[in-house]
């Protein structure tokens, strides 16, 4: 990333990372929401736990695509970049763990209900838990990278078809599906539109901001170190 | 092509003939699991627990089963397949010797265990398809995992993290799919279980193809 546009020492992207968010928070709270049956007012949970689940996605979909792209290409900076997306994509899923539980005590009454959409959300991070153990487990760098991305884009093709399909085969509680009051197009109306759209932007900022800071301080110690 | 993957698949009956007592342990593994369930249980009335059980038996046997089918290749013997065959090959023919493998043991863990806890499927046609297409997803999902897992130091602990989630969707899908069979539901309920799960099948296997030529080149 070529930092050429920066204003008072941060470039210009992060600028707008930083608006999006203080935006996304102060509008989140105050803005007037649609009064939907058992959502009311947590449905202001969409601007943070979708939004964030939405940035986690984009960040694994990175992932895998640098995975894809040190396949072809055998350049260990790849490798770097795929892992780092990774860490941040399992930081933004636990955010959204929470975010999610929390709300769920709110409106089911559990922290955690047998849901196909929950169950493939956890799935996901055992995925990436056991992909960060699959790398901690090699010592030689082509063969970590190489085993690793092999085993990303193996396993995050197949978390894709469990988070997408199986959870339109049954019945689930999370708004959107069984005839729950959702967060689909047609009952997100267009005010709740307009802080959506710049949280999703803002929080993949962020994420993307946390990933270079990370990819940085890797890199400034790979060559600290050789 | 066809005819190493033939002569692959030969190769590893040849040698698992050979290492008998592998096989039996194997056989003698489920067995003593459903045995070990059958004295825990004694007797499941719960249809979705008989259910459950049946393929927690079904994966913890196919990871021990399809976990030495890299591990069991040395260094050396890698290498000399390297000279000799073509990489897809090698997982082609891994994958439907592991296939063949799953295929014992669901006989044996399905006899075993309706012979112990009893057995309430009423369709069952239905429910040895759904036990085919689940073994057949586990085995091509294991032998890739386990082509993994060899090449990061034949770690058991590794193969199960590493395979447990993403056997998940099959799993699921599965369970339902046998349920179905289970209850003795009429067979158009059922489609959708069938053609999905022969999807993610096809998936797994397109996957393993497209990937292992990356996973072994050392």
């Amino acid at each position: 990333m070529s930092n050429k546009l920066s204003v008072a020492g941060l470039s210009w992207w992060k600028w707008i990372c930083i608006i999006l968010l203080f935006y996304t928070v102060i509008q989140g709270i105050l803005i007037p929401v649609p009064r939907l049956p058992i959502l009311h007012e947590t449905i202001r949970n969409l601007f943070f736990h979708v939004t964030m689940w939405f940035a986690m996605i984009i960040l694994m979909m990175s992932s895998l695509v640098y995975a894809i792209r040190y396949l072809r290409n055998n350049d260990l900076d790849l490798d770097l970049k795929s892992e780092q997306c990774a860490y941040t994509g399992i930081f933004l899923g636990i955010l959204g763990l929470i975010t999610g539980s929390i709300w769920a005590k709110n409106t089911w009454g559990a922290w955690w209900v047998n849901d196909a959409k929950l169950n493939g959300a956890a799935a996901t991070m055992l995925v990436y838990l056991a992909y960060l153990i699959l790398r901690g487990s090699l010592d030689d760098e082509h063969k970590r990278a190489r085993l690793s991305a092999v085993y990303s884009i193996f396993a995050f093709t197949l978390m894709l078809v469990f988070i997408m399909i199986l959870p339109r085969l049954t019945d689930s509680l999370h708004p959107g599906n069984g005839g729950n009051p959702g967060f689909s197009s047609y009952d997100l109306d267009n005010r709740m539109r307009t802080v959506f759209y710049p949280a999703v932007i803002g929080w993949t900022l962020l994420a993307v901001w946390l990933t270079e800071i990370r990819v940085r301080m890797k890199r400034y110690k790979y060559q600290h170190e050789s | 092509m066809i005819n190493q993957v033939r002569y692959l698949i030969l190769k590893e009956i040849k040698l698992e003939w050979k290492q008998k007592y592998a096989f039996q342990g194997l056989l003698l593994y489920v067995v003593s699991t459903v045995f070990v369930c059958y004295l825990s249980f004694r007797q499941i009335i719960d249809l979705p627990t008989w259910n459950a059980l049946f393929w927690i038996i079904q994966v913890f046997a196919g990871v021990n089963a399809v976990a030495k089918s890299f591990m069991q290749e040395s260094r050396g013997r890698m290498l000399y397949y390297y000279t000799l065959t073509n990489s897809r090959s090698l997982i082609l023919a891994k994958t439907i010797y592991s296939l063949l493998l799953m295929l014992v043991l669901s006989a044996f863990n399905l006899f075993f265990y309706s012979l112990f806890i009893g057995n309430p499927v009423q369709d069952f046609p239905l429910f040895i398809i759904a036990v085919v297409l689940g073994s057949s997803g586990f085995a091509s999902v294991l032998s890739m995992v386990s082509a993994i897992a060899s090449k990061a130091g034949n770690n058991a602990t590794l193969m199960s993290i590493l395979s447990f989630p993403i056997l998940i969707p099959l799993l699921m899908t599965t369970i339902r799919f046998s349920k179905n069979a289970m209850d003795g539901l009429a067979w158009s309920v059922s489609w959708q279980y069938m053609i999905i799960l022969t999807a993610l099948n096809a998936l797994v296997f397109a996957l393993s193809y497209l990937l292992f030529p990356y996973l072994w080149r050392d």
